[in-house]
């Protein structure tokens, strides 16, 4: 029996483990990444408005369609005001949506945006958001609220419509229950 | 390799006794022994859970159990069989006959040996405890997807740990597999001589080594998602539930060929035994198994083609999944080659074993078909896949198990099994079997869900069969423990070549085999060695 030998394949063999456990959390940022480059998980970009607004003619029409959704664990309405809009690729253009707290209590929620199909995703630029920050609404509050957005005229030709979903949960710290 | 060699062949074991022998045990043979007593017992523990759920399913509408209680028992029964039944029984086979095919006198680490196989029970008694838990046990399936999972009551640190310990168990023990083949074959047996049996654990154990620490991490995130605020795979946060299917499955593909490549080893020793001829292509099934284990790590994704994956990506896990056909292939063609023009004799391993080569391969089929990105659409989620893994996980899997039981029971206990009973329990296994799974597949192309306790009443007549098939195969396993007992306790004596055609290092001890083997290493001679 060779002692050394085995002590050294199993230290090894330790380390790889070790490795291995670290590589499943490197798959988070990895992933990030990765849903970045291909848009995958359908989140938006966030852009600063410049004020300069160089000219872009194109008779080019993209339609809109505004979905709205709420997880269960928040006590809460959400409407789009419009439920489609047609908009030029390159220019700005506001939508809105009101929520309601149906809950006696104050309730922190934040929204999460979603497009689809999933290359839009990468097209769609938003320079204002209630998603960008917690919305904290008092018992019975309602508000409404605005997304500016851009759809970058780069968007592949064969999207001729696309929907920005968003859903509202119930904002962390509390347990997923 | 030094060589220690000391005079110690006079044949008086020492041999401690009573609870103190099982408990503080660092001799391979009986951890061995208790891993495969352990994994019997699970066996049928995952058994009576599959027996509530063909119960239930027996008719259309709700019978016997709550949807609730139902949805746990398929969780379990998943977990208990993958993680205490099958793999148990592999390590306690590769325990057992590590050492002795490449003429060991124990494994490398004998204490973590002991160690790895004393976690299970309690790992198995976490998880079950939950059953009888305010709120029951987990009820999410086996895959553990968030969010769904994340709504268990009380069961879910109990599941979280369970697998926590689960998986240390497993890796120390591919550990201690791998330090003992690199560092204790005897002198002159090179990496290429030794027994396939022995190269498919080495395989196996890179692929626990890599992937269950993968495991343990996604766990760890769900734990910590439920209880300390993270966010890993929770959308309100930032995170993606996405995430999850993509890192857990990263683990359960080389998890699937965890299970089935030991069996794959099994059968390269039984096929050639009752064949009496060499394993044809030897060479061409270790490159097979490696190039298996190395694409096992790049199919992931065809277990979530309806996630929403970017059609580039579907493309890609198609494509790599079709390629694992080729090197399994191999395997297949290997072993009907090692049968050709063989003086073949049926004996009850032997069954096993050509059962498993045209189980597996039905069982190989449906997978290339669920692997197939355009129709696995349809076939997501439905009984089709529950047909296609119990083919290659029962009829595969546990089917090489039964028979490297028969086949190796003799150099255990020193006795023969009563052949008669064993050919039946064979016949009545398979046929239960094939009436248990076969109709699984028609049932899922025609949409039947999995995992829903009640279903469409067009479903009736072949949920009827499919469980009375359930329950005969339920009950031919009782008569499996009565010839193990009845092969322990007495019968034939059996030589030390139990069997005519046997060759490999195994066979050159007695039978039963001593407590204590190759303390001195063997002198090799290349016609010992099942593959010289």
């Amino acid at each position: 029996m060779d002692n050394k030998g085995t002590k050294k394949t199993a230290f090894t063999l330790f380390l790889v483990t070790i490795l291995m456990f670290g590589f499943g959390y490197a798959m988070v940022p990895l992933y990030d990444v990765f849903c970045k480059i291909t848009g995958l998980n359908g989140k938006t970009i966030r852009v600063v408005e410049s004020e300069v607004k160089e000219e872009y003619k194109s008779d080019r029409i993209v339609k809109i369609r505004f979905d709205s959704n709420i997880n269960g664990d928040l006590p809460w309405k959400l409407k789009s005001n419009v439920k489609t809009m047609k908009v030029q690729p390159g220019k700005f253009y506001e939508a809105t949506y009101v929520v309601e707290n149906l809950y006696n209590g104050d309730v922190t929620g934040q929204a999460i945006p979603s497009v689809s199909p999933q290359i839009a995703s990468l097209y769609f630029k938003k320079a204002e958001c209630f998603c960008f920050i917690n919305q904290l609404l008092k018992p019975g509050e309602v508000k409404e609220m605005v997304v500016r957005f851009e759809v970058d005229k780069d968007l592949p030709e064969e999207v001729t419509a696309l929907t920005l979903s968003y859903t509202f949960f119930r904002a962390k710290k509390v347990a997923v229950n | 390799m030094s060589t220690l060699v000391k005079d110690t062949h006079h044949d008086h074991d020492h041999k401690p006794t009573g609870l103190k022998r099982w408990f503080f045990s660092t001799n391979h043979k009986d951890i061995g022994t208790l891993y495969l007593i352990f994994a019997l017992t699970m066996f049928f523990v995952g058994g009576a859970m599959a027996m509530i759920i063909r119960a239930e399913l027996f008719q259309p509408g709700l019978q016997f159990v709550d949807p609730q209680f139902y949805n746990s028992m398929v969780t379990i029964h998943a977990l208990v069989m993958i993680f205490g039944a099958v793999m148990p029984a592999g390590v306690g086979l590769a325990n057992w006959m590590i050492p002795l095919m490449i003429g060991a006198p124990d494994m490398a680490l004998p204490r973590m040996n002991n160690m790895s196989f004393w976690i299970l029970p309690f790992a198995f008694a976490l998880l079950l405890s939950t059953i009888f838990m305010q709120g029951g046990g987990p009820a999410g399936g086996w895959t553990m997807y968030p969010p769904l999972v994340l709504q268990t009551g009380d069961a879910f640190p109990f599941l979280i740990f369970a697998v926590h310990f689960l998986g240390i168990s497993s890796i120390m023990g591919a550990i201690n597999i791998i330090a003992t083949v690199f560092n204790m074959r005897a002198p002159g047996m090179s990496l290429m001589q030794m027994p396939l049996f022995v190269w498919t654990w080495v395989i196996t154990s890179f692929l626990l080594i890599a992937s269950l620490p993968v495991l343990a991490g996604a766990v760890t995130m769900l734990l910590t998602d439920k209880y300390f605020g993270t966010s890993f795979f929770s959308a309100a946060g930032g995170g993606d539930p996405v995430l999850f299917q993509h890192i857990f499955w990263f683990f359960g593909h080389p998890e699937v060929y965890i299970l089935a490549l030991p069996a794959f080893g099994i059968v390269s020793s039984i096929i050639p035994t009752f064949s009496r001829k060499p394993l044809f292509g030897y060479a061409s099934m270790v490159y097979a198994t490696a190039s298996i284990a190395i694409l096992s790590f790049f199919v992931w994704a065809h277990h979530m083609f309806t996630v929403g994956l970017p059609i580039k990506g579907e493309l890609f896990f198609m494509y790599a999944t079709m390629l694992i056909a080729v090197p399994t292939g191999v395997k297949v063609f290997n072993w009907m080659a090692t049968m050709w023009r063989g003086s073949m004799t049926f004996e009850t391993p032997m069954l096993f074993a050509i059962a498993f080569v045209i189980l597996f391969t039905i069982g190989g089929f449906s997978g290339l078909m669920l692997g197939i990105t355009p129709v696995d659409f349809q076939y997501h989620d439905t009984y089709f896949v529950v047909a296609h893994f119990h083919y290659v996980l029962l009829t595969g899997a546990v089917f090489a198990l039964m028979g490297a039981v028969y086949y190796w029971l003799p150099k255990w206990t020193g006795h023969m099994y009563d052949e008669r009973l064993g050919k039946i329990h064979f016949w009545l296994s398979t046929i239960a079997a094939n009436v248990l799974f076969f109709p699984q597949h028609f049932l899922g192309l025609a949409g039947m869900p999995r995992r829903i306790p009640d279903y469409n009443i067009q479903f009736a007549d072949f949920n009827m069969i499919s469980s009375i098939g359930g329950f005969a195969y339920g009950l031919t396993q009782l008569l499996f423990i009565y010839i193990v007992i009845k092969c322990a306790l007495g019968g034939k004596k059996a030589k030390a070549v139990s069997w005519e055609g046997a060759r490999g290092l195994e066979w050159t001890v007695p039978s039963p085999a001593p407590f204590h083997t190759f303390e001195t290493p063997p002198k090799i001679r290349k016609e010992m060695l099942e593959n010289g």
